[in-house]
């Protein structure tokens, strides 16, 4: 089956079913039976089977015909894959259909406070009981958890082998007395995040994703899928132009979705601010800001241009070369060289935020957001080990906890609870 | 933009770094170095005729290969990461790029055939002891009589001047200011009125010559007072090769010292285990790569976007030149006191990326052109 045959066929599929009339519910499960939603995934389970790239030829027409398509949050993008790859038929049977349609939302619980850099130190644990296990610890950094119905959580079921091997992978329920959601307040002012606490709460046996004791592979999966639907959380605030009661719903949708990451172009430093800003301050004829303005824009092109390497060696098919694993770095330097220059170029008036501040707020808020850039995703000293031990081909720095049981592994000192 | 290499650039890419390997290993410098000519004669040859490197960028119909600065780019890049000693700099970048870009088409006819076979040595004096990188900075001055030029002055910096047997000149009208009154000139080195006297330079394997002009005779290039706007793009485009070799330069230290440190064993495991290092070492690959960048885009801008040139060479030419230093500096430090001695290679390297960091025109100087370039 060629790109015009899958063309065609979704061309007249969407003529004589889309109908932004409908509610959002009834399109959705429209996708799930005729599984246009999602086209790369098995036929068996929702799908098509097609290759990613017909794949990417239905989201053209979808985008050609302007009809909404499947959820974009972590449902869609990191538990239905996981899922797929990693589930029991009964999960993906369970599971899957209401990912799809977008009844029920999913949230991440694997990042904890005593174990951020080091996930697989996590010390939330999972006490198998009957069928059931039971979960007591605490997770956060969890987008969307007040929203979601399950978590995508990694738990330790065994404290007796090394910490990558006790770990297992659940997918658990949210609405139940022993999990406790609260926001997480940020240094920015947001609460972008949720903190979320497990006491006694339970899950069951089949709601492990994978083999228990296997989570960590299972997580891998996770993560490769979120560095992978990294950039599109740029694209996901977009819903189908027009009106009608599915395209309403959607929007409403993703207003709700992107609601937390509205800070997200100031936490980047807003370098697209930086001549008009130091031309209104009159701050343009200081030869020293000349100087940082110049470094800055140097710095933001030059690594513009090192992404379009990388890219232009993936669409030639190319080995990647060393300049596709910088870009989370040069972000972060690029973001504090920016917060820095826009300091020196708005002088006192940094002093002030909100409706006192300069651009309605935007540059406190700058300054106060750019800290989560070399942090969030993975610290820069973490991508810096990547770099140097992937790239350099660096020898690893000798881990003491790897083949030692988790129990006998020196403990966090310095967690906050 | 294309942002890649083709497979004819990477296969030209190959073959001079075999030839670099073969007859311009890092001893060769340290040889060449010592010597007041500063180049191997046999390999100048060899690397002429066998490989017509010095023809890569100038036009076919000047006897060269018609190619572009990617091409340029790619040579400098291999001749850097060898710290290859030779007037190659001098002469095609500098010498031709000037003739080219303030010649007649009989002058081009006459002077670029001898560059491209390697059989010219040319150079160009631009800056003068005030160590000034533009059109306002050059006092040497230029008289007409009688339909004869005549220069007189002195110039500084001039690379390889005392090997070039052809001098291009950059001179001003008497009594003219700032870009106005600007002229090239062309002469044989050993004209009368010429003296020549080699510097004690930082960076030995990089040769440069102090000129005297008493009244010395010289032919006009192009037209009298018309050579601001050449100086200005032969500069931008000598700043945009000399980021190509210092990216070159700068990789090759990288390679070099990232193998040092995996060797190198204190405390019971190789130095390059311990994160210190490793950070150091990934933050030397986050500017080598922007370094990299710079110089191909730039390279790409030079052959097809000269709007974006003034910009995007002083871009380069400053991020380059950041970027190598700073490479070379944590070079030295990673390689410890073995790093301070001269028998270890690093602080070649190291006194090259001195050199190319006020050589054009530091980074301060071509920020404040940026800014300039970019409407601030």
């Amino acid at each position: 089956m060629d790109a015009e045959d899958v063309r065609r066929e979704v061309r007249a599929w969407l003529d004589a079913n889309w109908d932004p009339e409908l509610s959002l519910a009834e399109w959705r499960n429209r996708l799930a039976d005729s599984g246009w939603g999602c086209p790369t995934w098995p036929v068996q389970w929702l799908g098509r089977g097609l290759p990613v790239a017909l794949g990417d030829v239905v989201a053209e027409e979808f985008e050609r015909a302007g009809a909404v398509g499947t959820p974009s949050g972590g449902g869609m993008t990191l538990a239905a894959p996981t899922i797929l790859e990693h589930g029991s038929d009964d999960l993906k049977r369970r599971l899957l259909r209401p990912i799809v349609t977008g009844e029920d939302s999913w949230c991440q619980l694997f990042s904890e406070p005593g174990s951020g850099s080091d996930l697989a130190g996590l010390t939330t644990r999972a006490e198998l009981d009957g069928d059931e296990y039971v979960v007591n610890g605490q997770k956060l950094w969890s987008t969307s958890a007040h929203h979601a119905r399950y978590g995508m959580l990694l738990a330790r079921t065994n404290w007796d082998v090394p910490k990558h091997r006790g770990i297992s992978y659940f997918a658990i329920e949210m609405h139940q007395p022993g999990v406790v959601v609260r926001p997480l307040r940020q240094m920015n002012g947001y609460a972008s995040f949720n903190e979320v606490f497990f006491n006694d709460a339970r899950v069951h046996a089949a709601n492990a994703i994978g083999e228990v004791g296997n989570g960590w592979t299972v997580a891998l999966a996770t993560l490769a899928h979120e560095r992978r639907s990294f950039d599109a959380i740029q694209s996901r605030g977009r819903s189908p132009k027009g009106g009608g009661r599915a395209i309403d719903e959607n929007r409403a949708e993703i207003a709700e979705l992107m609601e937390p990451y509205k800070w997200y172009p100031q936490r980047a430093g807003r370098v697209d601010l930086i001549v008009e800003r130091a031309k209104a301050t009159g701050k343009d004829k200081d030869p020293v800001v000349r100087q940082a303005i110049a470094a800055l824009l140097s710095l933001a092109r030059a690594a513009e241009w090192t992404g379009r390497r990388a890219k232009a060696a993936r669409v030639l098919g190319r080995p990647p070369g060393p300049e596709g694993s910088l870009g989370k770095l040069y972000s972060s330097q690029i973001a504090r060289a920016a917060a820095h220059v826009h300091t020196l170029i708005t002088g006192s008036d940094a002093l002030l935020k909100g409706a006192d501040g300069p651009l309605e707020g935007i540059i406190a808020e700058i300054l106060l957001s750019v800290p989560a850039v070399s942090i969030a995703g993975g610290t820069d000293e973490i991508q810096r080990n990547i770099v140097s031990e992937r790239v350099l081909g660096m020898p690893k720095d000798p881990l003491i906890d790897a083949e030692r049981a988790f129990r006998d592994v020196p403990k966090n000192l310095a967690s906050k609870r | 933009m294309r942002f890649s290499f083709s497979e004819e650039q990477e296969e030209l890419r190959r073959v001079v770094r075999r030839f670099l390997d073969t007859t311009s290993p890092i001893g060769e410098a340290r040889r060449l170095m010592e010597t007041s000519e500063g180049y191997e004669p046999a390999v100048w040859k060899q690397l002429s005729q066998e490989l017509a490197l010095p023809g890569v960028q100038i036009p076919e119909a000047y006897g060269g290969q018609g190619f572009g600065f990617v091409e340029l780019g790619v040579v400098l890049e291999e001749m850097g990461r060898a710290l290859y000693c030779g007037p190659y700099f001098a002469s095609v970048v500098m010498a031709a790029n000037a003739i080219l870009n303030a010649g007649s088409d009989a002058q081009k006819q006459a002077l670029l055939p001898g560059i491209a076979a390697g059989e010219t040595l040319a150079t160009l004096a631009i800056a003068e002891p005030n160590g000034g990188w533009d059109a306002s900075s050059v006092a040497l001055e230029a008289r007409c009589s009688g339909g004869a030029w005549r220069l007189s002055g002195e110039k500084s910096f001039v690379i390889d001047g005392c090997a070039a047997d052809l001098l291009v000149v950059v001179a001003r009208a008497p009594g003219s200011r700032g870009s106005d009154g600007i002229s090239f000139f062309s002469l044989r080195a050993s004209a009368d009125g010429v003296t020549r006297r080699p510097l004690d330079v930082l960076d030995p394997t990089r040769k440069l010559a102090k000129l005297g002009f008493d009244g010395a005779r010289a032919e006009l290039l192009g037209e009298a007072g018309a050579g601001a706007a050449a100086l200005s793009r032969t500069l931008e485009q000598a700043a945009v090769a000399l980021t190509s070799e210092m990216a070159g330069s700068a990789q090759r230290l990288l390679e070099l010292t990232v193998d040092y440190a995996k060797a190198r064993v204190q405390f019971g495991r190789p130095i390059g285990s311990f994160q210190a290092i490793k950070h150091k070492c990934a933050d030397m690959l986050l500017l080598l790569e922007l370094a990299r960048s710079s110089a191909y885009y730039a390279a790409e801008a030079a052959d097809q976007a000269p709007d974006e040139l003034p910009a995007v060479a002083s871009l380069a030419k400053a991020q380059g030149s950041d970027a190598f230093l700073h490479i070379a500096a944590e070079s030295i430090q990673i390689h410890g006191g073995l790093g301070f001695t001269w028998e270890q290679d690093v602080h070649l390297y190291f006194k090259r990326a001195k050199a190319s960091e006020v050589f054009l025109g530091d980074p301060i100087f071509h920020r404040e052109r940026l800014a300039q370039a970019w409407g601030l």
